[in-house]
């Protein structure tokens, strides 16, 4: 205990890079899956695609995307935009399919209604379908957000620094303190991302609290 | 760059011997089939058993908060717990075996759950009503149904294996992993990009041909091949699962399971 009170500042500053590694590509690969996953959703054909390409993306195993990542990106093996695009990638590949099938699962009825109050085309789509289709697209931005948080920890073997660095370091030292920190670290972090979209998603779906 | 791998690859003394390519393949092939046998030993009768009767579900929450813990931790713990323990050569194969059987349990466990609880209960009061009970009612009509869920658990404990035994790499396990690490450790860029390379390929190749058995495996009645058919509609809809963000068997899980598998 009294290793993890001296080194506190060092492990909130690895936990800092760990949330910024995890956290922006989640944001980042959000904003992208939702015109993409309208699109898939709009164009049946396109939809195959983007089911097929991301089904491929999820199978390329974390650290092999990273060590590839400069072959296609023409970067260092060390440039941190390797791991922040990689894993805006990964976020992308879930999310897409979430923003499409939560698109998909507004009802008809819903639909009709709305267009019936005359909204049309985008303002349908922003004012109606996107809000509805909040609870499931946080469901996925849920998952997403755990995962990401457990394979940034997997760049420490290529030697970015987050909180892996503790497992990895305390690995190579015998020292079970270090891993213990690593681990219950990225463990807590993955429960803050959660609570947090939770919380965010609570917020902003007012109308799921009314008792049905 | 690209020529350096390209050489790499092909060069001739990388493709025989204890660290050629061939035997890293075979010994990667080897972990990920020992796992995922253990773990479907452990995780399809405990699936079949939670699915038939609706309890024990702490089971599948435990197994499925288990993908919080990071697998690199997890790796470095029991690899650290255990490897001195353990005298032979199996030192560190023991602590990764036993790791990528804890990450490959909870796909398969949550899938064949999800599959067993989603058999449709008219199918099963059909089955009955024909006489079936049991083993028998299990065997020909409950596992058939919930094989497409099962088998999609399995697929992304596959996947989720194969990327962790190329982690494991880093606590001295054979396999292509050994390119990765060995190519890290003295920064040389095509031998870590060649294993990155052929270890994605493996993953891609193991996907196709679970893809393939999924396909020949499942029912024609459950697949929907047969959908233009009047009274031959899917015994299970694959629209009445539910919520997503509760329904174990919804499409999203299914994402989720492969996702997983990326660490």
């Amino acid at each position: 205990m009294s290793w993890v009170a001296d080194h506190l500042g060092d492990i909130l500053w690895y936990a800092g890079q760990h949330t910024l590694l995890a956290g922006i590509p989640l944001i980042v690969g959000l904003l992208l899956a939702l015109p993409l996953g309208w699109l898939a959703r709009r164009y049946s054909r396109l939809y195959g695609v983007i089911i097929a390409g991301s089904g491929l993306l999820f199978t390329i195993p974390s650290l092999a995307l990273f060590i590839l990542m400069p072959l296609i990106l023409g970067t260092r093996i060390l440039d941190t935009l390797n791991v922040y695009v990689a894993m805006t990638l990964y976020t992308l590949a879930l999310l897409v399919r979430t923003v499409a099938e939560g698109l998909g699962a507004v009802p008809d009825s819903t639909r009709q209604a709305a267009t019936a109050m005359g909204f049309t085309g985008m303002r349908r789509l922003l004012r109606v379908d996107l809000p509805l289709a909040i609870p499931v697209i946080a469901a996925g931005l849920r998952v997403a957000a755990v995962s990401n948080v457990s394979i940034v920890s997997v760049a420490s073997l290529v030697g970015f620094p987050q909180l892996g660095y503790y497992l990895t370091d305390g690995y190579q030292r015998t020292f079970p303190t270090e891993i213990a920190v690593g681990i219950v670290g990225c463990v807590l972090l993955a429960l803050i991302f959660d609570s947090v979209i939770r919380a965010g998603a609570w917020a902003v779906t007012p109308w799921q609290r009314v008792a049905r | 760059m690209l020529i350096n791998i390209g050489g790499w690859l092909t060069d001739p003394t990388h493709w025989t011997g204890p660290n050629g390519i061939p035997t890293r393949v075979l010994e990667h092939l080897l972990y990920a089939g020992i796992s995922l046998l253990f773990s479907a030993v452990i995780a399809i009768p405990l699936g079949i058993v939670v699915g038939h009767s609706g309890r024990a579900k702490w089971t599948i929450s435990i197994a499925n908060s288990l993908r919080a813990v990071p697998s690199l931790g997890l790796l470095f713990a029991v690899a650290l717990w255990l490897g001195p323990k353990i005298a032979s050569s199996l030192a560190y194969v023991i602590p990764s075996v036993i790791v990528l059987v804890l990450l490959a349990v909870p796909p398969i466990l949550s899938g064949t759950y999800a599959g067993i609880q989603g058999v449709d209960p008219a199918a099963r009061d059909a089955a009955q009503g024909m006489g079936m009970r049991g083993g028998e009612l299990l065997r020909k009509v409950e596992l058939p149904c919930a094989l497409p869920l099962l088998l999609s658990g399995i697929r992304g404990a596959t996947l989720q294996v194969i990327a962790t035994a190329t982690i494991a790499a880093s606590i001295s396990l054979g396999g292509l992993g050994r390119y990765v690490i060995d190519g890290l450790s003295v920064s040389d860029y095509p031998e870590m990009a060649s294993g990155a390379i052929l270890v994605a390929l493996l993953a891609l190749a193991m996907d196709g041909i679970l893809a393939l058995v999924q396909r020949f495996a499942v029912s024609p009645g459950l697949s929907g091949k047969f959908r233009n058919t009047p009274g031959n509609r899917p015994v299970v809809s694959t629209t009445a699962r539910g919520d997503a963000a509760t329904e174990p068997a919804s499409p999203t899980d299914r994402a989720d399971d492969q996702r997983e598998a990326l660490v």
